[in-house]
């Protein structure tokens, strides 16, 4: 193909795609000139290069499109819908012809008569000026018109090459006219006068709007094999770089080390350049939207307004091409399925505009997308007909799904809910594709719907696909690199004791803290041998690493024989007579040369047949795992005999060391004064020995304006770590026995001494909610599944004066519910396994005798999102685990509330 | 890692009477031994025995995957895509050939590497129709050299018809 003409099509395809923009926000402000010269220029320059370069049809349309843009230049006529339609009809015909000449060198066959009839006779009516009827239906009189062009254009046409051009210019902008180059002397010079035009333009657009050429100008075109060319040297050259810095860990004294250091972060900065090459803003995939979304709304009769939040957004260009189809698909579903009819949305007392929102965001190493309408929502009554329709699950198994679960199934292949197929969608192909895409690059997809408020999609990518952080493990004397985005977390399974693997019929499984993860057995599903001494089942080496990892929302664990470290990987992709091994994603050379394989954890999850069962699992095993890996802040100190002791840090307000001269003691009480007032202390584990002793360590425990001192030996230590109580407390005071920092630890029942302390400290001091108007106490109801929080919150709100009752899930409260029995508040956690609290909060809103009951919500992670769904919900309250203040004073303000509504 | 000049210090000429005939060079290898021929224009490198990465659930023909200066090349075990047992320990070097086939680097692990020779054509026959199958599906055809015969291996149906 002539190289001029490739140059033409690469801009020409550039400008068409921001005219569809541009022509849609156009529509909404007519009366920006700024844009519309833009739309006029970008016009007028596909118009005069054709001209130029000999493409009569492709010059004809784009010119009397340029014609009808024109009169909207000059205000003779409106930019109306009707018309706008008429321009896009040019631009997609101007495409059609271009992609013809992309793909033959020539341009394609065709008529455009009828199209160009209609802009002439746009044009003529209004040029004139003397008609204001709309748009008539021109395909009877077509042929005629075309037969007979207007006289008047044949000279313009004529005078294409040169003078008209700078003439436009300058009509245009006036204010260029004098730095544009007279059109005259370049009359034989089409070509300067392209470049003139085109520096005039800049010109023009440094004085209207200087950000855009400074752009411009600083940019270069590419060729994006160039790029991806550098791109696999610098990621040899990084794989060189590891494999240098491996020999050098290996010596100690050598003077190669600080070149090698210097070069270390050359290649880094290298890396982290050549990557920014192949960064592109997301708005380059969203350019396409606003015209698809105002064609869908003009032909379904709907009115959809587009919002497109951080367009700016930078991901690598391959993974934003994976993207694209599925982001055009969703946002096409959304406006299709979701926004309803105005006169629907007027009904459901909704604006009549919908609204599309697109985010586009950064965190941590991810892009995330979001797609939120606020149209109806996935119906679930429609999804559970679909679903019996088409046997994907029984009607027993829907009754105990949870609206999440259902609202999985539309992620399966051949699964639309649209009652009617339309030419946007509905044909049934659609999420699984999108998911599939989007789990191809590592991502993940999310689904949040609300019946008749709307619905969101959240998708969640990695930056790039070019270099991926990957732990490296060893199953049968084999190595294998496993992507870092997947894997949640190790665990060390012994042969004994807690932590080890069981077996269900041959099949192995491990309790990770409130779940039961399956697992797989790497060396198994790869056909390799087991190395002499490890066996599964019995005794043999001792330990085994379980990789847990996470597919879509199903999280499994792979059993390997040995974790090695993290590396950076160059993905690369395997040879064509590997490619139907579904377990490899790629292969790779590691720092010390050696070629090893990627392991696919989608594939693993897909060839152990688990991933039919990951749409059933995928909600309460996803939100386990977030309530499974809260980690709590414990305070550790020494006290008594045995274990180091623990509590969690939110229940202490203060450590104090206080003297043990100032200690006093009152009726076989201690007491201390403290902040002007008077502190019960008591010893841990009934005597601390205060012989000898200056001062001693305490950790004061405050509710209200009462505080309680625990005297303790010596503090340790602050640290973060996963709770799980293991072994139950059976002496008084202890919750029980859990393993932190590596050792056996107590933790310590807070309530347990507060209450030994004389209740009476606790029950009379004036704010007391409970007692002043002398009601009887106050009944709570408590859900939560784990007995930790069980056993301190207990204690707790008893203190505080409430009657407590706790149940360990929804399904028995549920079961009290029915039994007739009242409270006067509920607090529920959020995330439990069978049923989660935003379950048992709609369960019970809707309809029970408890639907009048105050609820309040206890989660460990309180976002603003969690807070807005379990207010949707029901809740009525919404409190982080560990805030003990706010939990009482929401407690006593939420009853107070219903006591005077009630 | 030999190069391939390594392989190829001595050049002889089968038959170099009919110089008026058409000429093809091509690698001699041995596997079994059996001299095969590949054509010269064909062949990336030699190879010395490589540290090579097995990969599991891959076809048998597959030895493994390993590092030719960065690349990553697919070692194909030919003895086995032939047919032929495991070979006596010792006896040979375990050296290979890399190829390029369809856009992507292989090596032949063989027994060993023997000498370029430029053949003339008059001397090539087409397989017998008694040739062993496999073999046959693998081979171009036949040349007559004075004390031996040379199986022409054709690369690309070598690879080729490998499928999981």
């Amino acid at each position: 193909m002539d190289d001029l003409i490739a140059e033409f099509l690469t801009e020409t395809n550039e400008s068409i795609e921001s005219i569809d923009a541009d022509l849609v926000t156009l529509e909404q402000n007519p009366n920006d000139m700024d844009l519309l010269s833009r739309i006029f220029r970008l016009m007028h320059t596909i118009k005069g290069t054709c001209g130029f370069l000999g493409l009569p049809r492709l010059e004809t349309v784009a010119h009397r499109a340029e014609n009808v843009l024109g009169l909207f230049r000059d205000g003779v006529l409106d930019v109306t819908p009707e018309y706008v339609t008429l321009i896009f009809e040019s631009i997609d015909r101007i495409k059609v012809i271009i992609a013809g000449l992309e793909e033959t060198g020539s341009e394609p066959q065709g008529d455009d008569s009828g199209l160009i009839a209609r802009l002439d006779h746009v044009y003529e009516s209004r040029g004139g000026g003397d008609s204001d009827e709309p748009m008539p239906d021109f395909d009877g009189t077509a042929q005629a018109v075309e037969s007979a062009p207007p006289v008047e254009m044949i000279p313009e046409i004529s005078a294409e090459g040169g003078g008209a051009e700078a003439q436009g210019e300058t009509e245009m902008i006036p204010s260029v006219s004098e730095e544009a180059p007279s059109g005259g002397t370049d009359q034989e010079h089409p070509p300067a006068v392209a470049k003139a035009e085109e520096k005039s333009d800049s010109k023009s657009d440094a004085q209207g709007a200087p950000k855009e050429s400074a752009v411009s100008a600083q940019s270069l075109r590419v060729n994006v094999e160039t790029l991806e060319n550098l791109m696999t040297l610098v990621s040899e050259l990084v794989l060189t770089r590891n494999q240098l810095l491996q020999i050098l860990r290996a010596q100690k004294e050598t003077e190669f080390s600080t070149p090698l250091q210097r070069l270390n972060h050359v290649v880094s900065d290298l890396q982290e350049g050549v990557m920014k090459t192949r960064m592109q803003p997301i708005g380059n995939a969203w350019s396409k939207l606003p015209r698809i979304i105002r064609d869908i709304s003009i032909e379904l009769g709907k009115k959809v307004d587009l919002q497109m939040i951080g367009q700016e957004t930078e991901l690598d260009r391959q993974v934003l091409d994976m993207i694209k189809d599925p982001l055009t698909h969703m946002v096409r579903n959304s406006a299709d399925h979701g926004i309803e009819n105005p006169e629907e949305r007027l009904a459901a007392g909704k604006p009549e505009t919908g609204t599309i929102t697109l985010h586009a965001y950064h965190e941590g190493g991810h892009i995330l997308i979001e797609i939120a309408d606020d149209g109806k929502g996935l119906s679930t009554e429609r999804i559970r007909k679909k679903i019996l329709e088409k046997n994907l699950a029984t009607a027993a198994e829907l009754d105990s799904m949870s609206v999440q679960q259902m609202q999985q199934f539309i992620f399966r292949a051949g699964f639309s809910t649209a009652e009617k197929v339309t030419s946007v969608s509905g044909r049934g192909v659609g999420m699984d594709v999108v998911r599939t895409n989007i789990e191809k690059i590592g991502g993940s997809i999310e689904l949040r719907s609300v019946e008749g408020k709307g619905t969101k999609f959240i998708i969640k990518i990695p930056l790039t696909l070019a270099i991926v952080s990957a732990l490296i493990v060893e199953a049968g004397g084999e190595r294998f690199a496993i992507p870092q985005l997947g894997v949640r977390e190790l665990v060390m399974a012994s042969q004994t004791g807690q932590n080890r693997i069981e077996m269900i019929n041959g099949a192995p499984v491990f309790r990770l803290r409130d779940h039961l993860l399956p697992l797989v057995t790497l060396r198994d599903i790869l056909g390799l041998s087991a190395p002499e001494s490890a066996n599964l089942a019995d005794g043999g080496r001792g330990n085994r690493y379980v990789v847990v990892t996470q597919v879509g929302g199903y999280l499994f664990g792979i059993i390997v024989d040995r974790v090695f470290d993290t590396e950076e990987i160059v993905v690369k992709p395997v040879s064509c007579i590997l490619k139907n091994i579904d377990l490899f994603s790629g292969n790779t050379i590691l720092g010390d040369g050696s070629v090893i394989m990627i392991l696919d954890p989608a594939g693993i999850a897909k060839i152990t047949g688990e991933v039919e069962a990951l749409e059933n699992v995928g909600a309460k095993v996803g939100e386990g795992r977030v309530d499974a890996r809260q980690k709590t802040s414990l305070l550790l100190f020494r006290a008594g005999h045995g274990a180091p002791k623990a509590v969690p840090l939110s229940l202490v307000s203060r450590l104090e060391n206080i003297k043990t001269s100032t200690i006093e003691s009152t009726g076989g009480n201690m007491l201390v004064q403290y902040r002007g007032q008077l502190m019960p202390l008591v010893p841990f584990d009934g005597g601390v020995n205060l012989d000898g002793v200056e001062e001693i360590p305490v950790l004061v425990f405050t509710d209200g304006v009462r505080s309680m001192g625990l005297v303790v030996e010596e503090i340790v230590d602050i640290l973060e770590e996963y709770v799980e109580v293991q072994i139950s407390g059976n002496s008084g005071g202890l919750l029980g026995t859990a393993i932190i920092n590596g050792k056996a630890t107590d933790v310590i029942d807070v309530g347990y001494y507060v209450q030994s302390v004389n209740r009476e400290w606790f029950k009379t001091h004036g704010d007391d909610p409970y007692e002043k108007d002398g009601q009887s106490r106050r009944r709570v109801l408590l859900v939560d599944d784990s007995p930790f929080f069980r056993n301190m919150l207990t204690p707790l709100l008893s203190v505080a004066g409430y009657e407590v009752t706790t149940l360990e899930s929804p399904l028995a409260a549920l079961k009290l519910c029915d039994e007739g029995r009242t409270f006067d508040i509920i607090v529920s956690d959020i995330e439990m396994p069978e049923m989660n609290g935003f379950q048992f909060a709609e369960k019970v809103r809707s309809g029970s005798q408890w639907q009048g009951t105050p609820m309040v919500a206890l989660t460990s992670h309180a976002t603003p999102q969690d807070m807005d769904r379990g207010r949707a919900a029901g809740f009525t309250g919404y409190i982080a685990k560990f805030d003990r203040e706010t939990l009482l004073s929401t407690l006593a303000q939420t009853l107070s509330e219903y006591g005077e509504a009630s | 890692m030999s190069g391939f000049s390594n392989a190829s210090t001595t050049r002889k000429k089968e038959d170099s009477s009919a110089s008026s005939d058409q000429c093809s060079d091509y690698l001699t290898i041995i596997i079994s031994g059996q001299m095969f021929g590949i054509p010269v224009l064909q062949i990336q490198d030699v190879l010395g025995p490589q540290k090579v990465t097995k990969i599991p659930l891959a076809p048998p023909e597959v030895a493994g995957s390993l590092n030719l200066r960065g690349r990553i090349v697919t070692a194909i075990d030919v003895r086995r895509r032939l047919g032929l047992g495991p070979a006596e320990a010792g006896k040979n070097r375990n050296m290979s050939v890399v190829v390029e086939h369809e856009d992507e680097l292989y090596s032949l692990v063989i027994d060993r590497v023997g000498d370029v020779l430029t053949l003339q054509t008059k001397n090539f026959e087409s397989n017998p129709p008694t040739l062993d199958p496999a073999w046959r599906n693998v081979s171009v055809g036949v040349y007559r050299l004075e004390k031996e015969l040379l199986i022409v291996l054709d690369v690309s149906r070598l690879l080729g018809s490998i499928k999981i």
